[in-house]
């Protein structure tokens, strides 16, 4: 399960029927006693799909239009999808287009999430049956068209490439038997094609759709919108979380030519102008106090301080999120955190057998930037309770929703025009639609005659926050003579992003612990204890591509090689017999196929090392071997092997392209990545100061897939986390030196 | 103040501030959006256009400094440039929103080496960020406009 999917369980009608209500006067999201319907129906204009329904049209000429319900941000989905419809209507995949949906939940929901709403790596999956079934309807009132027409039976009509043929010599394009078609009425129920019959799904013909427009400058984003009358607004944001305005003087921004208004809105002092360098240098002229009464004021290295304090504070409130065989059902911090071997076992159930040796390490994440290429911006017009937003929407309904309560009206009444996005990696969607709420106020203030671009600087997104959050793991595993895990004591600290929120579902936060939470390697020790406390900050922290495996990968896999470096055991042996045992079939799969590729049993040159790793995330599995040199001191990746299964894969060549960019989004990261406070003060503004993967220290990823039939699991995420683990693994290698805390590479 | 600019062959007057950066007038008065905005600070390369054929880096460009230098955009190159076609044979793009400056300085590369070895690629295209990691397919594409065969993938070692 994913963040996204396990936050909108909440909303899935299952659930005793309830739904987010939007509060009309409150300006709160309340879990009221409404169905889904009536709330995000509310004020909806009624859609006619057409004859073959809403994922698809198909046109005179033959062309096939595909509906993404998804937002297309990078990751390919577009193509997957249309290759699934494509594929059971047999339509000519070369005639095939792309449009975005509308914002409509009724029909546009992602399956797992009961929302429209694109993230947990759920686009391929969540749309799999739905879309094929879409494809083989239509398909199906097409050949039903063609027999009626030719007067065959309809078991004898074929159709390929868009075309319909019968043995006596007839043949029609769907186009020319659209008219025929549209009248047929849609059986009930279509019989899939099995996997050995596809000429489309899992083949190299599956290529994006979007590439000449997004290499001729032509493909339209947020910020390429230019609508007639169209205003361009910046926002003063206080410095600090938590921090308000006290006071503002715009008298100089005011003077500045081009700037047409200076408002205060929630979220700050909004400068709007006639065009985007106006509204720049509006705000460079705006004087704003600020009230930091409320901030978080405090340094990062301070926090983090408390973070590993708490671990061996008395009183901490843990949170177990697995537990086997130990009685202590308030589990303190990790006793004797730096006694080494020699530490007490910490109550279990049963004694355990002396000597009983004792492995310890923690580790240490900063606060992460997505820093999309693409700095968060909107455009919204507002006209009275109607509003229309123009954007790169990721969770739909969400939006809907804040806009909503913006403007208060009726969440039917906001109509969102998707565009692509330039990057989210999970920015662009988050609970309060921060950026979305922050335009549509200042569209509300301007009123409907005018819409309004709200344009965020690199530095505002910077320092913007919904950062990965800050994380702290403490771990304490005890050995058996052959040097494998007894026990397993493991600490979690940090921030949740979902607590708070009405998406919360149980008493435990998944994003904070998964993949320590389900840990194959937990599964083959016999005792564990594992819990997770969660501080708060005024700090706003989120999903960040692949999400809590951001860092329990890391802190999973490298804690795996330290034990194997100490058992004497090769890694990948070490972990095929831990993985064995608890009967991870997947994760062998991909780690032997990755461990083949990479020539596992081969010596590497002098000077470099190769590490391996293994990771679920989202339903799929990945291992990485990464081979690593050190270069002026710091690591370098040559390259780097990813197996992966991902279920029945879609669209080959764009999980290829997912496992390249995820390993270079997570090796990012790991060199460099880290958003710091000094005083409350964020201080990295631009790439400058945080420092991103560049051209000449990409690897070169090399894909492998497990061969599988299974329905489709993620490949959006699974490709980013591994990488971190097999890197931190080769410079152990290298090095003979662990790591502790990232990134790598220090500032 | 009104200034004079030559952009994708095409003469333009524009009314601006002498200040105001290249980037903002050609997406917000010459309405060319195809050059991007990525960090303002000429530290990711998204604005890149050419100045009589060499990569500059637009956001940090006054206006005024244009003068009567030939500017070209990613409209300027017509859509069927051979640097073009490898980006859509490859599908190097995934958010594709760096892809415009990515390939301005691709091609400003190969107009002055034709067949750039991957030290020579390095060199002329880090400045150029691509946050989906899109790199080793940029790599390859411009080795195939370059008429050489793609790297494949081989051992660090």
């Amino acid at each position: 399960m994913n963040a996204l999917a396990r936050l909108s369980s909440t909303l899935r009608p299952t659930r005793r029927q309830t739904i987010i209500g939007a509060t009309l006067s409150g300006g709160a999201l309340l879990v009221g006693a409404c169905s889904r319907s009536d709330i995000l129906g509310l004020g909806a204009p009624k859609i006619d799909f057409g004859a073959f329904g809403p994922f698809l049209k198909i046109t005179a000429d033959n062309v096939v239009t595909v509906i993404n319900k998804h937002q297309e941000m990078g990751q390919g989905n577009h193509a997957g999808l249309a290759a699934m419809i494509s594929e059971e209507l047999d339509a000519d995949w070369s005639k095939v287009k792309i449009e975005a949906a509308a914002a409509d939940a009724k029909v546009y929901a992602n399956t797992l999430m009961g929302v429209q709403g694109t993230g947990g790596s759920t686009a391929i999956a969540n749309s799999w049956d739905q879309y094929r079934k879409a494809g083989a309807t239509a398909r199906a009132m097409f050949v039903q068209a063609a027999a009626d027409t030719w007067k065959v039976p309809a078991g004898e009509v074929t159709i390929k490439d868009g075309v319909a043929t019968h043995a006596s010599g007839k043949s029609a394009t769907l186009g020319e038997l659209l008219p025929a078609a549209g009248k047929v009425t849609a059986p009930a129920s279509v019989t899939l094609k099995p996997a050995t019959a596809y000429t489309l799904i899992g083949t190299d013909r599956v290529k994006r759709k979007d590439s000449l427009a997004k290499s001729t400058g032509t493909q339209r984003y947020t910020q390429d919108v230019h609508l007639p009358n169209m205003l361009t607004a910046m926002v003063a944001h206080s410095p600090r979380f938590g921090g308000v305005v006290k006071s503002f003087d715009a008298s100089k921004a005011k003077a500045v030519k081009g700037v047409v208004d200076v408002v205060q809105i929630p979220s700050g002092v909004a400068v709007i102008a006639e065009n985007t360098w106006a509204a720049k240098q509006g705000r460079e002229a705006l004087v704003v106090t600020w009230d930091d009464s409320k901030a978080e004021m405090r340094s990062s290295d301070k926090i983090l301080a408390e973070y590993k304090a708490a671990v061996t504070a008395p009183g901490t409130a843990w949170e177990p999120f697995e537990g086997r065989g130990v009685t202590d059902d308030k589990p303190a911090g990790i006793e004797n955190a730096q006694a080494g071997p020699d530490a007490k076992t910490p109550h279990p159930a049963e004694p355990i057998k002396a000597p009983v040796q004792a492995f310890e390490t923690t580790y240490d994440f900063p606060y992460l930037a997505h820093a999309t290429m693409e700095p968060m911006n909107c455009v919204a017009q507002v006209n009275g309770l109607k509003a229309k937003l123009t954007f790169a929407s990721q969770i739909q309904t969400l939006d809907q929703l804040n806009t909503a309560m913006a403007v208060k009206t009726l969440p039917g009444s906001v109509e969102i025009e998707t565009l692509s996005a330039g990057g989210s990696f999970g920015r662009r969607g988050n609970p309060t639609s921060d950026y979305v709420a922050e335009c549509v106020n200042i569209a509300k203030h301007v009123g409907h005659d005018r819409p309004v671009k709200l344009v965020w600087t690199r530095e505002d997104d910077m320092t913007g926050g919904r950062y990965r959050p800050m994380v702290h793991h403490a771990v304490h595993v005890e050995l058996d003579k052959d040097g494998y895990p007894s026990l397993w004591k493991h600490r979690i600290v940090t921030q949740s992003f979902m607590k708070g929120t009405p998406f919360m579902q149980g008493k435990i936060d998944d994003t904070q612990v998964e993949g320590v939470k389900g840990s194959p390697y937990l599964k083959a020790t016999p005792l564990v204890d594992a819990a997770v406390f969660t501080p708060t900050s005024p700090v706003t922290t989120l999903w960040w591509r692949s999400v809590g495996a951001t860092h329990s990968a890391l802190a999973m896999e490298h804690t795996i090689d330290q034990l194997a470096l100490r058992a004497g055991v090769d890694p990948l042996e070490y972990r095929r017999r831990l993985l064995t045992k608890a009967q991870a079939t997947r994760h062998l799969a991909v780690l032997d196929l990755a461990a083949k590729t990479a020539g596992w049993d081969q010596p590497m040159q002098a000077g470099w090392a190769r590490g391996i790793a293994v990771h679920e995330s989202f339903g799929s599995v990945a291992a990485n071997v990464a081979e690593v040199t050190l270069k002026d001191g710091q690591p370098h990746v040559g390259r780097v092997i990813v197996a992966i299964d991902c279920g029945q894969v879609v669209a080959p060549d764009q999980v290829r392209a997912q496992m390249e960019g995820g390993v270079c989004y997570g090796l990012s990261s790991a060199l460099y990545g880290a958003v710091t406070l000094k005083d409350g003060l964020v201080e990295q503004t631009n790439f400058d100061t945080y420092r991103v993967l560049r051209m000449d220290e990409a690897p070169l990823v090399e894909t492998v897939f497990v061969a599988s039939n299974a329905k489709p699991t993620g490949a959006g995420e699974p490709g980013t986390p591994v990488i971190i683990p097999a890197v931190a693994n080769a410079l152990l290698k290298l090095t003979g030196k662990p790591t502790t805390s990232l990134p790598f590479v220090k500032a | 103040m009104a200034i004079d600019l030559n952009v994708n062959g095409r003469r333009y007057s524009v009314e601006a501030s002498p200040e105001t950066p290249l980037l903002w007038v050609l997406r917000d008065e010459l309405k060319l959006t195809g050059t991007k905005f990525g960090c303002g600070i000429a530290q990711c390369g998204a604005c890149t256009v050419h100045s009589d054929g060499a990569a500059i880096r637009s956001c940090v460009t006054p206006v005024s400094s244009v003068g009567t230098a030939q500017i070209t955009t990613i409209e300027g190159l017509g859509g069927t440039h051979p640097v073009q076609a490898s980006w859509v044979k490859l599908d190097v793009p995934q958010c594709g929103y760096c892809q415009s400056g990515q390939i301005m300085s691709a091609t400003a590369l190969l107009k002055t080496t034709p067949k750039p070895d991957d030290a020579a690629i390095s060199d002329a295209m880090k400045g150029n960020l691509c946050r989906c990691g899109a790199y080793q397919r940029i790599r390859a594409a411009i080795h195939d406009a370059a008429g050489a065969a793609a790297p494949v993938p081989t051992s660090a070692a």
